[in-house]
């Protein structure tokens, strides 16, 4: 226990340290909003009100994206740069070396997802939740990211290289554009549309876009079902594949 | 036996690294493990600190089995590796103060630990900048630190003073001298022989997987040869002549000639130098060192090896 807390004070302490990672973490997405919002928003929905109100909850799964990849990248960096070689002859878990990079990573996201409501709230966007109704979004998110994280940190295990963690980022922002994050599926053709409506993304951002803009869930027991399950597989995967770096 | 090892095999891809390696050490001994580049060196302290599953073959530490009581070992045993393991974005002070919470020290106890173990390898006007800044030398200090941040029964500590200047070497052997005092056994591997001389009490030499010379440094020497005589003349020509009186061999003006480095030897050789009219200008008596007992050692294996081959 003590470890984790050592570990989450480390990794919080080595992104705070490390500003490109900041910048990744927060300018892009607001960045992105910005881009969907006046560049796209406008051939995209009828008013740049509304279109704010449907891509935030996107523009914040898409956040999360950002945050996973530069998580993957710093559990490689960890691994590859014989820290973690020390860590592991020492009488800590591995787990409490991973659940250090998390916890960093789902700071990180809090802190974007923080800047991203924002800087909405200044072009316009006015959710209609309540208290009770911001918090269950916010904590569904907050799942979503902690599930996200440790599939992260898996991937980091896994890449030999930072540039190949990396890679992880390609999928992570190209998933989001299959699903209702930037425009409805009901746009997409019928193939896509089903890909889009099967996975995972979408009922998470359904389920929030729905919270904070007041209107009924729908699909709020799938969105948890599709976060839990990610989290406890992607959980075990990564410390079942930690455990495995001493038969490279 | 602390560390006890039977058969071990290790290998990469088609590279065979340890090839049934049986090494055994016992509690408070220092141990060091000399060996040509890519003899192995790293790879053994790598599968007894649990970092590498070994291949074939067995290894305890402590009586514990490195692969099934991985964390039994990781319980007693604190290692520094090659390479320096630090956090280059944390300052000396942090990364030491991290290593004493992973230990299970209090706060207060961790942040006073890390102050003595600056100052301990001079490291405390560098203790708050990041370790990014620091030069090669104080990144290994810093290392070493790292690794005696807590007293641990079997500290590994693979090629330790590489790269440090003389008054860091003499820092690091002084702390190795004081764990020894308190009954830490010591694995350390090295390229310098004159430390494996000064610090180690028995040593092994490593060579193509497996052990090919064990004993003290005397007993290592003494199995190289005797003492060597070295007379040093005026001219190549007086080095020849002296060679027809009292034999050896010539190298330029210096004639070396074995001898048991009696002061009797000595005074006859000197005798009949006198006799012979060969003037001596200078002589040094040289007991074979490591350096010697390596040479032989890896050439002879070498020739053997390509002999096999042959
Ligand atoms: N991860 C690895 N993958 C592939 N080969 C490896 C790996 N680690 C070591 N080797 C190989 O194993 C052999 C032994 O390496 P090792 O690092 O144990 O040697 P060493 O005795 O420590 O050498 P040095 O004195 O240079 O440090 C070398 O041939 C090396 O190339
Ligand atoms: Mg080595």
């Amino acid at each position: 226990m003590t470890a984790s807390v050592t570990m989450i004070g480390r990794s919080i302490r080595l992104s705070r340290r490390n500003f490109d990672l900041v910048i990744m973490a927060i300018v892009l997405p607001v960045l992105m909003m910005a881009l969907f919002v006046y560049v796209f928003g406008g051939a995209i929905s009828t008013s740049v009100q509304s279109y704010v109100d449907y891509v935030v909850p996107g523009i914040l799964v898409l956040c999360t994206g950002y945050g996973a990849t530069s998580t993957a990248m710093s559990v490689t960096d960890d691994v590859q740069k014989g820290v973690v070689d020390r860590f592991r002859s020492m009488p800590i878990s591995g787990f409490s070396v991973l659940t250090g990079h998390v916890v960093a990573s789902v700071a990180r996201n809090a802190l974007a997802t923080s800047a991203v409501v924002l800087v909405a709230v200044l072009m316009g966007f006015r959710p209609a939740a309540t208290v009770g109704e911001w918090v269950l979004a916010m904590g569904l998110l907050l799942l979503y990211v902690l599930a996200l994280s440790w599939l992260a940190a898996a991937f980091g295990v896994i890449a030999r290289t930072v540039e190949s963690a990396s890679l992880l980022g390609f999928f992570m922002l190209f998933i989001p554009y299959l699903s209702s994050a930037f425009v409805p599926v009901a746009t997409m053709p019928p193939w896509l549309r089903a890909v889009s409506e099967h996975q995972p993304i979408t009922p998470v951002i359904e389920t929030v876009r729905a919270l904070l803009n007041g209107q009924p869930v729908t699909s709020g027991w799938l969105a948890l079902a599709w976060s839990g399950g990610l989290l406890v597989v992607a959980f075990g995967w990564a410390t079942w594949l930690f455990g495995r770096i001493s038969r490279r | 036996m602390i560390v006890e090892t039977e058969g071990l095999t290790k290998r990469y891809g088609s590279t065979t690294v340890l090839n049934g390696l049986d090494l055994t050490v016992a509690e408070g001994a220092v141990l060091a493990l000399l060996g040509p580049n890519g003899a192995g060196k790293t790879t053994t302290i790598r599968v007894l600190s649990t970092l590498t599953r070994p291949d074939g073959g067995t290894a305890r530490v402590c009586g514990f089995d490195v692969v099934r009581e991985g964390a039994d070992v990781r319980g007693v045993i604190s290692l520094t590796g090659q390479y320096a393991a630090v956090d280059e974005e944390q300052t000396g002070r942090e990364n030491l103060v991290m290593i004493a919470r992973l230990r299970r020290f209090a706060r207060p106890a961790a942040r006073a630990r890390a102050v003595e173990l600056l100052e301990r390898f001079g490291l405390t006007d560098a203790a708050d900048r990041r370790v990014r800044t620091y030069s090669g030398g104080m990144r290994r200090r810093l290392d070493l630190a790292m690794s005696l941040v807590a007293r641990p029964r079997l500290l590994f500590l693979d090629e330790p003073t590489t790269g440090l200047d003389p008054v860091s070497r003499t820092t690091m052997w002084d702390a190795i001298g004081d764990l020894v005092r308190d009954g830490v056994t010591i694995f350390l591997t090295t390229q310098y022989l004159e430390e494996a001389d000064r610090l180690a009490d028995r040593i092994v030499v490593l060579h193509n997987g497996g052990v090919v010379a064990d004993g003290t440094a005397d007993a290592l020497k003494n199995s190289v040869g005797g003492t060597r005589l070295d007379l040093v003349f005026s001219s190549a020509e007086d080095a020849l002549r002296a060679r027809d009186v009292v034999g050896g061999a010539v190298d330029g003006p210096t004639l070396s000639v074995p001898s048991d480095g009696s002061a009797v030897h000595l005074h006859r050789v000197l005798d009949d130098l006198l006799a012979a009219r060969a003037g001596v200008l200078r002589v040094s008596a040289h007991r074979p060192t490591l350096d010697d007992v390596f040479t032989s050692l890896v050439l002879a294996d070498a020739t053997a090896m390509a002999g096999v081959t042959a």
